[in-house]
This record gives structure tokens, sequence and C-alpha cells, in this order.
């Protein structure tokens, strides 16, 4: 029983996990940190002067990392959201600056320690 | 499908499928979701009929493209409105003035062509940012720094157009540009300056040329496309300094201003200044306003409240580069000239000899260092955005407290705090003048908007009133602005206009841009 019960969670984990559970592409990953570095870091790194890390940080209060890079709760569509559509004062980003390509590898770089 | 005014669905259809043809298809947006990225993130009309919305984006990525644009636009008469990196935030970003304009996104023209150490300078195109010109200097271990915005994603192209201002002895942006390729609007290149001589040796290196030099009908205009530009740029200096002066009274401001400016025009101080008052600071502190109000304390109160609580009236930070023995100098001669005011004190600050690791440094100070940064982005809060008035007055103590008088009474008129999100002060961002640089508040809150769009035109109509005008202004207000420079009946607007019809008869380079609207667009004046 014991054993069936592991196979049934294999199972289900070949069919509706597994896409989720592959180990994150390495090279996405390594492209999305250059995005991340480039477009996202003046703002959002860790360090001084960086505007939206201090903005996160005095909001959530140590709940989660105020650096994005850091974090592991946001999903490739809640980060294609803000990038798209921008927040307060962050504007969004145009095709020509980050590209829909560029998108999904940052996704993959900030999605990267997600546990699933 | 939104539609350039006057222009047909099948003409407009027409001229798209050229503009793919032309440079791609996957170049030209027309999706809504894409053209709400080229609207302005901070604008002043969200959820009103007003926001300017464009009818696509159109992104070359050379110079060749532009021209193929240019024609097309100019058989269909779609009107293009120009960004280079479209971080122009706070007067319009991505947006046009006329809505239905097709966006000529040129961020894709990033290619830095040249960085020069020996003589300083850089030939870039209009899509490379101070972060990409600065890593590139990093990365190529070259011995010159730029002179960054305070935001450093923009474009040293558009700032230069836009005379914005930086903090280091380059600040002045329009003056330390150098040679330009311009894409008239009927599709020819020009290149200003020693560019026009073929083979030339000196494009970056001697601004004129021969003949009228028209490098500035490209700034703040709608007169031509820019798709190159040389900047001079500083040699990397060997060391930085800067010291604090302070002044105990309110009329020592008078004197005060006055040696700032002769150190300033003497190039003694070479950098960005910020006037501040440290009483006036801790008066807002203690909830009372900045500006003259009415009904405010009067100067021998103030006068007597810094003298008890030991606090200056007037300071400000000087800043020095260059070799270590002349900076020295220059500061010992600075503090020698202001001690002719009675009571002034001096303060030594940082002392930094490079290379120095100047990631640890204040981030206040980075761009001071010429160092790109976002760190400016910490000053707004509250908002969805603003908008910037800055206003030039006069280098002097009697300008400033005029000023602080004037907008003092129409803060109280409209019934509004004194305070701003920046400054209650001027900066000498510029030579020989000073500038008021107010954040005036967007939201996502159409009433709200309404007020503050009043707000801002009052302040407009309140500084022409007394001399002063804005250097520059979100494209919501261009026509407002244009029309406070009304000398001997609008003669210069009536001048661009008639250079308007000269050089873009069918009127398709960014229409409304600084007032300046083509013929067929153009408005009775009121």
């Amino acid at each position: 029983m014991k054993i069936a019960g592991i196979g049934l969670v294999f199972v289900l984990g070949i069919l509706f996990v597994r896409p989720v559970l592959a180990a994150p592409d390495e090279s996405a990953v390594q492209k999305g940190e250059t995005v991340y570095q480039k477009w996202c870091f003046p703002c959002h790194g860790t360090g001084t002067g960086k505007p939206a890390t201090d903005l996160l940080a005095a909001r959530d209060k140590g709940i989660r990392p105020a650096a994005l890079e850091e974090r592991t709760d946001m999903t490739p569509a809640f980060i294609k959201q803000f990038v798209r559509h921008g927040v307060l004062y962050m504007p969004p980003f145009r095709r020509t600056e980050i590209s829909d390509a560029e998108l999904d590898a940052l996704c993959a770089y900030l999605t990267r320690n997600n546990k699933h | 499908m939104r539609l350039p005014p006057g222009v047909n669905s099948n003409d407009f259809s027409k001229a798209l499928k050229e503009f793919e043809e032309a440079i791609g298809k996957e170049w030209v947006f027309t999706s809504d979701e894409d053209i709400d990225l080229y609207r302005d993130p901070y604008s002043p009309f969200w959820h009103e009929e007003e926001d300017r919305v464009p009818s696509a984006a159109v992104a070359p990525d050379g110079v060749e493209q532009v021209q193929q644009i240019v024609r097309i636009a100019n058989i269909y008469k779609i009107p293009l409105w120009t960004i280079s990196t479209g971080k122009n935030l706070a007067y319009g970003a991505t947006a046009p003035a006329l809505s239905g304009s097709v966006i000529l996104d040129l961020k894709r023209m990033n290619r830095i062509l040249e960085v020069n150490d020996k003589n300083h300078y850089a030939l870039v195109e209009p899509g490379v940012s101070y972060f990409d010109l600065y890593q590139y200097i990093q990365e190529h271990k070259l011995n010159v720094w730029i002179d960054p915005p305070d935001p450093g994603w923009g474009s040293p192209v558009g700032n230069s157009l836009e005379r914005g201002g930086g903090r280091t002895p380059m600040r002045d942006h329009f003056a330390a540009v150098c040679g330009m390729e311009v894409v008239l609007a009927n599709g020819e290149v020009v290149r200003t300056g020693m560019g026009a001589l073929p083979g030339s040796k000196t494009w970056q290196q001697y601004k004129y040329g021969f003949g009228p030099y028209l490098d500035g009908m490209f700034s703040q205009s709608n007169f031509g496309i820019v798709t190159k530009m040389g900047i001079w740029l500083m040699p990397a200096p060997e060391a930085y300094r800067d010291g604090r002066v302070m002044v105990a009274k309110h009329d020592d401001l008078i004197p005060f201003v006055e040696t700032l400016c002769y150190l300033m025009n003497s190039n003694v101080v070479r950098g960005a200044v910020m006037m501040e008052s440290p009483l006036l600071d801790y008066r807002v502190s203690q909830g009372g306003t900045a500006f003259d109000m009415p009904g405010g304390p009067s100067v021998e109160e103030m006068d007597r409240l810094g003298q008890e609580k030991n606090i200056p009236y007037w300071s400000v930070e000087l800043r020095f580069w260059g070799p270590p023995k002349i900076i020295d100098a220059q500061w010992e001669h600075a503090k020698e000239k202001f001690s002719a005011i009675p009571g002034a004190t001096f303060k030594d600050g940082r002392n930094y000899r490079f290379p120095m690791d100047i990631k640890e440094t204040e981030a206040a100070l980075l761009v001071a260092l010429g160092i790109p940064n976002l760190s400016v982005f910490g000053l707004i809060s509250g908002a969805e955005g603003h908008l910037d008035f800055s206003p030039i007055i006069p280098m002097t103590g009697e300008a400033i407290f005029e000023a602080m008088r004037v907008y003092g009474q129409l803060y109280a008129e409209l019934g509004l705090g004194s305070k701003n999100q920046f400054s209650a002060l001027p900066w000498a961002y510029y030579p020989r003048a000073f500038v008021f640089l107010f954040g005036v508040s967007t939201y996502h809150d159409a009433e709200r908007n309404k007020k503050n769009r009043e707000i801002f035109k009052r302040l407009v109509q309140t500084s022409a009133e007394h001399g002063w005008g804005e250097y520059r202004t979100h494209v919501a207000f261009m026509d407002t602005v244009a029309n406070a420079y009304s000398y001997n009946n609008h003669a210069l607007h009536r001048l661009h206009e008639t250079l308007k019809d000269a050089l873009d008869p069918n009127g398709i380079l960014s229409p409304g841009k600084s007032g300046i609207w083509p013929r067929r667009l153009r408005k009775e004046k009121a």
C-alpha cells in the first residue's frame, strides 16, 4: 500500500508536477541574470541606493526579502505583469528594451530558487 | 484601430505594411498591449480622453531604416513622435504630444561608435543609455567620466537634446554636444559641424564647422531626427573633494549668492550647486513652511530662531574635481572669498583619491562621481508619478527672496502646503542662472490630476508674470509654456513655425513638440 502510494504520487508527479519541477534551464537563468542586472538591479537590487528595494523593505517589514533576486515567491505571470505594466513610479518596459524572450529568461532567473 | 489624425484607415494600413517591409514585421507594434507600453506612465490625464495615446510604434535599427520610415510617413502624412530610450519621465516619457502619432522608438539604435579617452569624447546612437556608456567605459578601462543625470537609464542623446543637466563640470549637457547626424523630414541625412566635411578628422572635437551653427535647432525641437551625436566627456579626475559653507542670517543670502556666482563664473566652482537652508528645514520639521507664506514668521524672528538654535540660515556644498593640489587650492580660495561675509563658517567634507571603491559611497553622491544610478526615485513617495515644473530665475539672492515670496503667495491662494517633492530652493544646475525643480504629483485619479494640472498652469503663468520661464516641460504643457515666451507678439514662436513649414511641409515630425505645430495641425492663437 505504501509502495502503491509512492507510485501514485510519482505518476501524478509526472502528469502534473514534473513540468514545474524540471530543473531550471541554466542557460535561460544565466541570460535572465544579465537582463536582471541591466534592467532591474539599479532599483531592485541589493545594496544602498536601490529605491524599490527600500520601498519593499519598508512595506514588507521582513516578511519576505526586499531584493527581488532573493525572493522565492514570484511566478512568471506576476513578474511579467509588473514588467509590462509597471506599478507606482516604475514604468512598464517596452519590447525594444526587454524582448519577450529576455522576459522569459528573466522569469527563469527570478524563479530559479522557488520551491514547488 | 486607432488612427493618426486626418489619416484614413486604408492609408494607415498601407503605411503600416510599408513600415513592416522596411524594418521587419516584428518591429512594427500595433496591438493595444504594445501601444499601452508607449503611454506616459506618469500621465496627468489617466482615465481621461486627453491622455496621449499613440496609434502604433516602429523601431528601426539604423539610419537607413529611419530614412525609409520618414519617406513612407511623408507619403501618407503619418505623424512620427521620436523617442530615444523613452525615459523622459515627468516630461511625457514615451508619449506623444499628439494622440494618434506613431512612435519612432530609437531604442534599438544602441551602438557606442567611439569613446576617445585622449581627446575625451564619445559618439553614440540615441538608444544608448548612460548605464550602457558607463559600462562600456569601465569594461574598456578608459580614462574618462560621463556626467549622468539623476536617473541613469536615460539617453545621452535624448537628455542632451532636452537640455538636461548633471552634477559634474560637464553638467550642461547640451553644451557638451559636438557634432550630430540628423535625418531631415525629407529623408535626407545631414551631419553638422565638422561632420559636413567628408573624411573629417574632428567631428567630435570642433563644434562649429563652417557657416551657421545649426545644432541648437535640433534640441527640444521637431525639425529633424538625431541619429548620432558626439558628446564631450571629462578626463577622469585624480581626486574629488567637497566642503560646506554656511552663513547665519537671512540677509546674508545676497552676498552669499554673489560670492557663489563669482566663484562659478570664474570656474573655481565648476559643478552643480544646490541652495540649502538648514533653518528653513528646521522650520518645516516643526510644522512650518519652506516658502514665505503670508502670516509666517518675520525675518527678525527667523534670525533670532537661528541664533537660539545655532542653525545657519543658508548653506551650500561645494564640490571639486581634478588634481589634488588644484582642488585643495579651489576650496581654500572659495573659503577666502566667503569669509568676507561676517559669521561665515566652513566644514571640510569628503576627500577622495581615485581609483577607489566608490560602491561604498553614499548613493546621493554617485551622480557627482559620474556613476549612473536610479536612487533619485527614492525621493518620490505617495504619488504614482510626477511632472517637473522647472523655471529659470536669476542667480541672485534677491531673486530667491522674490521667488520664495511669490510661490508662497501662490501656494497660499491655492490652499497648498509649501512642501514639494524636491526642493523649495533653486539649483545652480546650469551656468549663470538658477533653476527651481518642483515636483507636481500625478495619480491614476482624474480629479486629483485635474486639480494638479490647474496648479501647474498657475505656476507657469505666475512665473511668466515675474519674468521666469520654464527650461523644459511635459508634453501636456508645451503649448502653455511656449505661449509664455511671447516677446514681440510671439516672434520666436512664429520663427519656429516658419522653420517647421520650410523643413517639414507635411508636418510629420513630432507635431506639437515644444508647442511647434505643422501648418495643417496649427490652431489659431488665442
